[in-house]
């Protein structure tokens, strides 16, 4: 039964939404909204219970002293912090003003920020030491991400500002954008479409059982 | 790892610590207002960039490489030396920006503009200007905005920039009112189900708005049913669930009309739905924030840095340059 009964769960809310879709009449767009319903509850729960895994998580790895288990710390602390600063406030905890929205706008905002800020010197390296002309798609790429980059920043049409405006660097990234790039994308997506059909299908049907977890 | 490395990545630490403080500090005082180059100086400092570019292209001819930390001191100082540079660059607004602003215009006074805030703050630097923008625009055209987020920090982000929004004169001038011209209906769980139960009935998922004032005590969403009660729709988005699943569910099940602000990252995707009519304009990163800008003559943070932005691809691609002279030269061997 510890199967079969997600099984049936995964089937019916499947079939309900897949139906609803095409036929938006009762039953169907009353159990469509009753499933909404609990999938926001579910959701709600699931918050939760990712906030106390981390923690779970986070204290076992200072009770076995493993590497960076200092960093597990912070963690504990900072989610201590956050979350007793947020009930003491009350209701208006997020308003301006309040200990929370000064966490939030001058220690979560810039942190988080930071760490993606940091990605800018990654790409840079990487493309330094990793993005070469070794063969004619890749000297493709590297001309596209050339008139691109360019193009898509003002100092594109500083360079070409001697060229007809149709020929100017901005000109021919919208272009690249417009085109080529939609093009590719659209049939990136076609086929991630057909997978998610396909894949949807095997789940509903109960023949792809992998997200049940176990090993079989 | 040693001990020597553990008291280096400590230091480090600290200094970061002492350099944020004094930034603070700065930040309060406005010591930045003081610190900016003339444009003498700032050409000056982009002609030595230039030339330091050009020496290490002509180093790598004769076979001596760099390390990826001169490529990080150089994009460093291509971010931050704009900061205090006066030079402007001169740009055009594109296709998508231009569409997004025209159905904006045509938006008579008194219209619902529904604004989802699906991003949290490392998006913050490319969305943000876009959201300051388009509030902006929005409050000093008698537009009324109706504010939700489906990622749990959107609904501070858009507190943030109606904080920013409302401190121009424009928007002063009118003096919105909370609950009559705008409205922060906060985060809602859920993803696309939200959207999808949002087509049939907002108030089954915001019974209360952000500060926990009842949905039927705030007049500007009394009335708002579902989505055929909203003229405009603009998602900023950084990811799932954004803008796809707005044009998934809002857009072709309900017929939404709806432009995006999407990071540069996600906005190449969204040039399919652009094309095809399911998206009324877009806005992609910070060129996207800018052009906004350039389009409704107010300039912002989008416009500032768009100087960083153009020295940060600059450098890039110097460096690609260069690294594609070190593997030709090497004859296609050499690792960097």
């Amino acid at each position: 039964m510890r199967r079969e009964i997600p099984l049936l769960i995964t089937a019916i809310t499947g079939i309900v939404f897949v139906l609803q879709y095409f036929i938006p009449h009762a039953p169907f767009n009353k159990m469509n909204t009753w499933f909404s319903d609990w999938f926001s509850i579910v959701g709600a729960f699931a918050i939760w219970l990712g906030a106390l895994n981390l923690l779970k998580i986070s204290f076992q790895k200072i009770m076995d002293k493993k590497s960076d288990w200092f960093f597990a710390l912070v963690i504990i602390i900072s989610f201590f912090v956050i979350t007793i600063i947020g009930f003491a406030e009350g209701q208006g905890f997020r308003e301006p003003g309040t200990t929370f929205s000064w966490l939030y706008d001058y220690v979560y905002s810039p942190l988080s920020a930071t760490m993606f800020a940091i990605l800018a010197f990654f790409v840079a390296s990487a493309s330094y030491r990793a993005f070469r002309a070794r063969n004619f798609e890749a000297t493709l790429l590297l001309l596209s991400a050339f008139f691109v980059m360019l193009g898509r920043v003002p100092v594109g049409d500083i360079i070409t500002g001697f060229l007809p405006q149709q020929y100017q660097l901005s000109q021919v990234a919208s272009w690249i954008m417009t085109f080529p790039q939609t093009a590719g994308q659209r049939a990136i997506m076609i086929g991630i479409a057909l997978g998610l059909v396909s894949t949807s299908l095997r789940i509903i049907l109960g023949i792809e059982r992998s997200h049940l977890g176990g090993g079989d | 790892m040693s001990s020597t490395t553990r008291i280096r990545e400590l230091a480090v630490v600290i200094l970061i610590l002492v350099i944020s403080v004094i930034v603070y500090i700065g930040k309060i005082q406005g010591w930045n207002n003081g610190l900016m180059f003339s444009p003498a100086v700032s050409l000056t400092v982009v002609i030595v960039i230039f030339l330091l570019l050009l020496y290490i292209l002509l180093r790598t001819l004769q076979g001596h490489l760099i390390g990826r930390r001169t490529v990080f001191l150089f994009v460093g100082l291509a971010v931050v030396l704009p900061f205090f540079m006066t030079l402007t660059l001169k740009f055009r607004v594109s296709p998508e920006v231009q569409q997004l602003y025209d159905a904006l215009s045509e938006l008579q006074p008194g219209s619902k503009v529904l604004v989802s805030f699906d991003y949290d703050p490392p998006s913050a630097p490319e969305l943000q200007p876009m959201a300051v923008a388009f509030l902006r625009y929005c409050l000093s055209h008698d537009l009324k905005v109706i504010i939700i987020g489906l990622w749990p920090q959107g609904p501070q982000q858009a507190n943030l920039a109606l904080e920013d929004a409302l401190k121009s004169k424009e928007v002063a001038a009118k003096k919105p009112e909370y609950g009559v011209d705008y409205v922060n209906l906060g985060f809602q769980v859920g993803n696309e189900f939200v959207i999808q139960r949002m087509g049939t009935d907002f108030k089954s998922m915001f019974p209360k708005d952000y500060s926990g004032t009842v949905y039927d005590d705030l007049p500007l969403v009394r009335n708002v049913k579902n989505f055929s009660n909203i003229d405009y729709s603009f998602n900023l988005s950084a990811g799932y669930p954004g803008t796809q699943e707005w044009v998934q569910v809002a857009v072709d099940r309900y017929g939404l009309k709806m432009g995006a602000g999407n990071t540069a990252v996600q906005a190449p995707m969204m040039y399919t739905y652009l094309n095809a009519g399911q998206l009324v304009g877009l806005l992609g990163g910070m060129n996207g924030a800018a052009e906004f800008e350039l389009v409704t003559n107010e300039i912002g943070k989008g416009t500032k840095f768009m100087l960083s932005q153009s020295f940060a691809h600059m450098i890039v691609i110097a460096f690609i340059i260069i690294g594609n002279v070190a593997y030709f030269k090497s004859g296609r061997k050499k690792k960097l």
